[in-house]
């Protein structure tokens, strides 16, 4: 990969990197897919056959009103229902840190799922270790802005942390992308980058 | 908009209970224009008491449609887009043969000669309409309750008819509790000493058993919530109980209203028939399972449920959903909190309206 800038794709530049990955035609999975809004230029830029779960009542509504096929569930639980290999990418962006089960997820997506596509914020960035450590509280970043009472984050993960998880299930990983704003990250990505990007498989 | 109602005859249906049954009668109502390539028509399935008169102003009448809120110009079922049909149900009392009608071999009113009929009979019926317009495929088939169930059975028995399928408040079963309210509602009926066995209708109808009949319906599409809000424990016009048992609440005034109400625009008989049609329904028949039943639909599904509608509780919708996805269909559901009980989908229709307005526009771009 060359260094270099990554345009926003509809103000992310994870949801560009996502968008770089999916093969036009596929059949796509959104998890936690809120309103809808990276499903739908999926949808109409890749003709990608778009469907999505999301907790939220009201961003459910929103994504059905754009005309994204999207069922209230809990992403925990609401995989089970899924046949094998249903889909040719299951994405999950931003949201592992906030499963109550993120193994259990990360196997699930990729029952489902031919390919999992997982971003995340980096915890392993030296702005949230720094703020740790000089703080000697929760850290607070631009990139985790929570208290820590209020944080719907639950499970705080590194770049590191994922390449274990990875391992552990013997998962290849097809591609990644390592990100500080807009510019990709080629040094150091444990402690230089914000947000990871992974495509992963069974192989 | 000025609607006028129209009537179709076809010379016999064949029934689910094995008979045949001829004449039959169809009144509908249609709105919009269909298009040259006859793709943008949809088809707005009534509940249990609705008719044919979904939308617009009835010119016999002057009363707006029972879904005049969701289809229109503009509105959610857009009319200057889609072509929408509505139609009587088989076995009801508003236009369509029913246990009203004549029976041309005897020259009286069926009463309870009519054959029992199904879900399945009613949506059988639909399609000979459709046929008659010459359509071959519907964008959507869509309603509420009993509504939603036809448009279940539209998706598994002509799945190559339906291009998407907008089953609001339903079930794909009637449960047990369902079930018992409509036998209730059946005795109130039947123990009315003016039934005659269905025979009344050279005299006075059945009219206190059907207005009991009305009032239990009235309770299981309210909700608690907005039962409490709309009469609480006010009193009708007085200060102090009457210690007797004319009418003291409020919540008794306006059930006994729409009770006596009810029996100026609905056949006692098509009360037993459409229920028991509502209570045999059951869209895992000869399939086994429901995913089984609906294993032939390639339809895009949009499913809506209230959280306050007990009498159509959300799991049932659910129930629907998981079945649809684990035969990885395309399913869109929600649920949408409303205060109003099973009758939301009839007066809370904000929500519902971007639901059915943006669903019905992606499936058309997708279908053209």
């Amino acid at each position: 990969m060359k260094a270099g800038f990554v345009r926003e794709l509809l103000g992310r530049s994870d949801y560009a990197i996502i968008g770089e990955i999916v093969e036009p035609g596929t059949k796509v999975l959104d998890l936690g897919c809120g309103e809808g809004e990276l499903l739908e230029w999926l949808a109409s830029n890749k003709g990608v056959d778009a469907r999505g779960v999301e907790i939220s009542g009201a961003k459910v509504q929103k994504a059905i009103a754009r005309g994204v096929s999207v069922f209230q569930c809990d992403i925990d639980e609401g995989l089970a229902d899924y046949p094998d290999q249903a889909f040719d990418y299951v994405i999950l962006s931003q949201t592992l840190q906030e499963t109550r089960h993120p193994r259990k997820v990360l196997r699930e997506m990729l029952r489902v799922g031919q390919r999992a596509i997982v971003a995340f914020p980096n915890f392993g960035h030296w702005r949230v270790r720094l703020s740790m450590l000089f703080s000697g509280r929760a850290p607070r970043t631009s990139l985790f802005p929570y208290e820590w009472y209020e944080s719907p984050n639950i499970h705080f993960l590194t770049v590191h942390d994922f390449e274990a998880l990875a391992a552990l299930e013997s998962l290849v990983v097809e591609r990644r992308y390592f990100l500080a704003g807009h510019r990709k990250v080629e040094w150091q990505p444990n402690l230089l980058a914000e947000v990871a990007v992974f495509l992963v498989s069974r192989g | 908009m000025i609607v006028e109602a129209n009537t179709v005859r076809f010379d016999s249906i064949a029934l689910d209970n094995g008979t045949t049954l001829g004449p039959v009668e169809v009144a509908y109502e249609t709105y919009g224009v269909l298009n040259a390539a006859r793709s943008n028509a949809i088809v707005v399935l009534h509940a249990f008491s609705g008719d044919a008169h979904a939308a617009g102003i009835s010119g016999e009448t002057g009363k707006p449609g029972w879904w005049d809120n969701m289809i229109g110009p503009g509105k959610a079922f857009d009319t200057n887009k889609y072509f929408v049909i509505c139609s009587n149900v088989l076995g009801g009392c508003r236009g369509t043969t029913g246990p009203s009608s004549l029976n041309p071999a005897t020259g009286c009113p069926y009463a309870m000669s009519f054959p029992v009929i199904t879900i399945g009979d009613m949506v059988r019926l639909q399609k000979m309409l459709i046929d008659s317009f010459g359509i071959r495929r519907l964008l959507s088939v869509s309603g509420g309750s009993m509504g939603g169930m036809q448009a279940l059975e539209w998706a598994a028995a002509y799945p190559e008819s339906v291009v998407s399928a907008i089953p609001i408040a339903a079930t794909t079963r009637h449960s047990a509790q369902q079930i018992a309210f409509n036998e209730v509602g059946r005795q109130a009926i039947m123990a009315d000493p003016d039934f005659s066995e269905g025979n009344y209708y050279d005299k006075q109808p059945p009219a206190r058993g059907l207005a009991v009949a009305r009032m239990v319906g009235h309770i299981t599409y309210m909700s608690d919530d907005s039962m409490r809000e709309k009469f609480g424990r006010r009193l009708r016009g007085k200060e102090n109980f009457s210690f007797g048992f004319d009418v003291d609440f409020e919540v008794e005034s306006y059930l006994r209203y729409r009770g006596s109400q009810f029996v100026y625009r609905f056949d006692a008989n098509s009360y037993l028939y459409i229920t028991k049609a509502m209570d045999y329904f059951d869209l895992t028949n000869g399939h086994g399972t429901l995913a089984a039943a609906l294993e032939k639909t390639q339809a895009r599904f949009l499913v809506i449920s209230f959280s306050s509608d007990w009498l159509y509780p959300s799991y049932q919708s659910q129930e629907l959903v998981r079945a649809l996805r684990s035969r990885n269909r395309d399913v869109a559901y929600v649920e949408l909190q409303s205060n109003y009980g099973h009758d939301s989908f009839l007066v809370d229709v904000v929500e519902q309206t971007d639901l059915v307005r943006g669903f019905l526009a992606s499936t058309f771009e997708k279908a053209q």
